[in-house]
């Protein structure tokens, strides 16, 4: 890595992506302008910005998991999670910023799945940064209209006697899927749970792990 | 129950700009999950201006309704948060 | 291209049942400029220079070509860049002035990123 630079690392110490050597691209030249300018401006500094960015970097579907299945353990933070995701996630400990988040429970007879048609909405506050396939067209287009074949793709099929609740994230609100807890994981500690909670199963293009396949 | 239900219209109005119902609702009727906000009318906010402040419903369609009664899963549902000035009272769509 | 709404006046970005083929599933780590291109939207927007809407409106206005041949942060920062000079927080000539010295630097990001 022959530029190298320390400020180029990323938090956990490891280089990013090596674009610093690619040729630098029209937009490139724009971020770092415009990012110099609002340092310059004084609307921000650069320790800021590095910790913007470590602050996004560390939330990770990881968190989501951890507030999965705290919900399939402890019923009053289920019931808590369920009247107002936000401050229950807020008082699990998570920095979630001023994000408003509704938790959508999936059961026998209901399968939850969250899209955004107009962006890419997405509780990025909790989960991270959306995977790119959650920005399509194909994505953002479908999901309204066949979710049952964009689950399909995933490797998710539902009975007819499942009704699909489709949620599309046009305002406000952020969503996270709390997928059933899988079959097998009787007495299960909510850390070993955590395990099996993937970051499709809190999307609804997917489900828990089962114990098996964990 | 669904006697209970509060049934909405989505205007079908197509206007310019920066909107944030999406076009596939316009005109379908879905009752109201629930109410949140109020919240800045984001068609303010879009432009830098002083935005009003409104409530937001989050309202439950059939895909029946959205999509037509020979969609494949007629009894699936679309929730999608609308603002109010979006949304006019209406009869439940279908006889159940 | 087929079922497409009848709607007169549907805008591009409104792709909510508009017909596409499989979603893709390939994926791509965030690279440092992309990073900071988040980190600026959310500092500037956090203090009120715009807000989200005012970033979307402006990745709407850009239309569908910008959607289908830029990547998601290079449409951000053209975003992120419109708001902040329509606030007033700087100009276009002090933004061309800048771009110009950061290109002189050289031709990697590294080294123009290094002042």
């Amino acid at each position: 890595m022959p530029h190298d630079h320390h400020d180029h690392l990323s938090p956990s110490g490891h280089p990013y992506r090596p674009d610093d050597d690619h040729p630098l691209t029209y937009w490139q030249q724009m971020e770092i302008a415009v990012r110099e300018l609002l340092i310059e401006k004084g609307v921000t500094t650069a320790a800021a910005i590095n910790a913007q960015i470590e602050t996004m970097d560390a939330r990770s579907p990881a968190h989501g998991a951890a507030v999965v299945a705290r919900a399939w353990t402890d019923h009053d933070f289920r019931a808590a999670l369920l009247k107002d995701a936000s401050a229950a996630t807020r008082d699990m400990g998570f920095d979630i910023g001023p994000m408003r988040l509704i938790a959508l429970e999936n059961t026998d007879t209901i399968h939850n799945i969250v899209v955004c048609t107009l962006c890419s909405c997405y509780p990025r506050n909790l989960l991270g940064l959306p995977p790119d396939w959650y920005k399509s067209r194909a994505y953002r287009s479908r999901t309204v209209k066949e979710p049952r074949k964009v689950l399909a793709e995933f490797g998710v099929t539902l009975p007819d006697s499942t009704t699909v609740r489709v949620h599309d994230s046009t305002a406000d609100m952020r969503y996270v899927v709390i997928p059933q807890r899988p079959a097998g994981t009787d007495g299960w500690q909510a850390d070993d749970l955590a395990t099996l909670v993937t970051r499709d199963s809190m999307i609804g293009t997917g489900l828990a792990k089962t114990p098996d396949a964990a | 129950m669904s006697n209970d239900r509060q049934y909405m219209r989505v205007r079908a109005d197509m206007p310019p700009g920066h909107v944030r119902t999406p076009s596939y609702l316009r005109g379908k009727i879905g009752w109201v999950e629930r109410t949140l906000g109020p919240f800045p009318n984001p068609e303010q906010l879009a432009y830098g201006l002083n935005a009003q402040a409104l409530p937001l419903l989050r309202v439950r369609f059939s895909m029946a309704e959205v999509w037509g009664a020979a969609t494949a899963h007629p009894n699936d549902t679309i929730d999608a948060e609308i603002y109010s000035h979006w949304l006019e009272p209406a009869e439940a769509p279908h006889a159940p | 291209m087929t079922e497409k709404p009848s709607f007169a006046g549907q805008r591009w970005h409104d792709m909510g049942g508009g017909a596409a083929g499989a979603v893709p599933k390939d994926q791509h780590d965030f690279s440092l400029w992309e990073k900071r291109v988040d980190a600026l939207m959310i500092i500037a927007s956090s203090q009120g220079h715009f807000t989200v809407d005012g970033l979307r409106r402006v990745l709407e206005d850009m239309g569908e070509e910008a959607f289908e041949t830029m990547t998601y942060y290079e449409r951000w920062i053209a975003a992120v860049n419109q708001n902040l000079i329509e606030a007033g927080v700087y100009t276009t000539a002090e933004l061309a002035q800048r771009m110009t010295a950061v290109a002189a630097r050289g031709t990697t990001y590294g080294e123009a990123a290094s002042e």
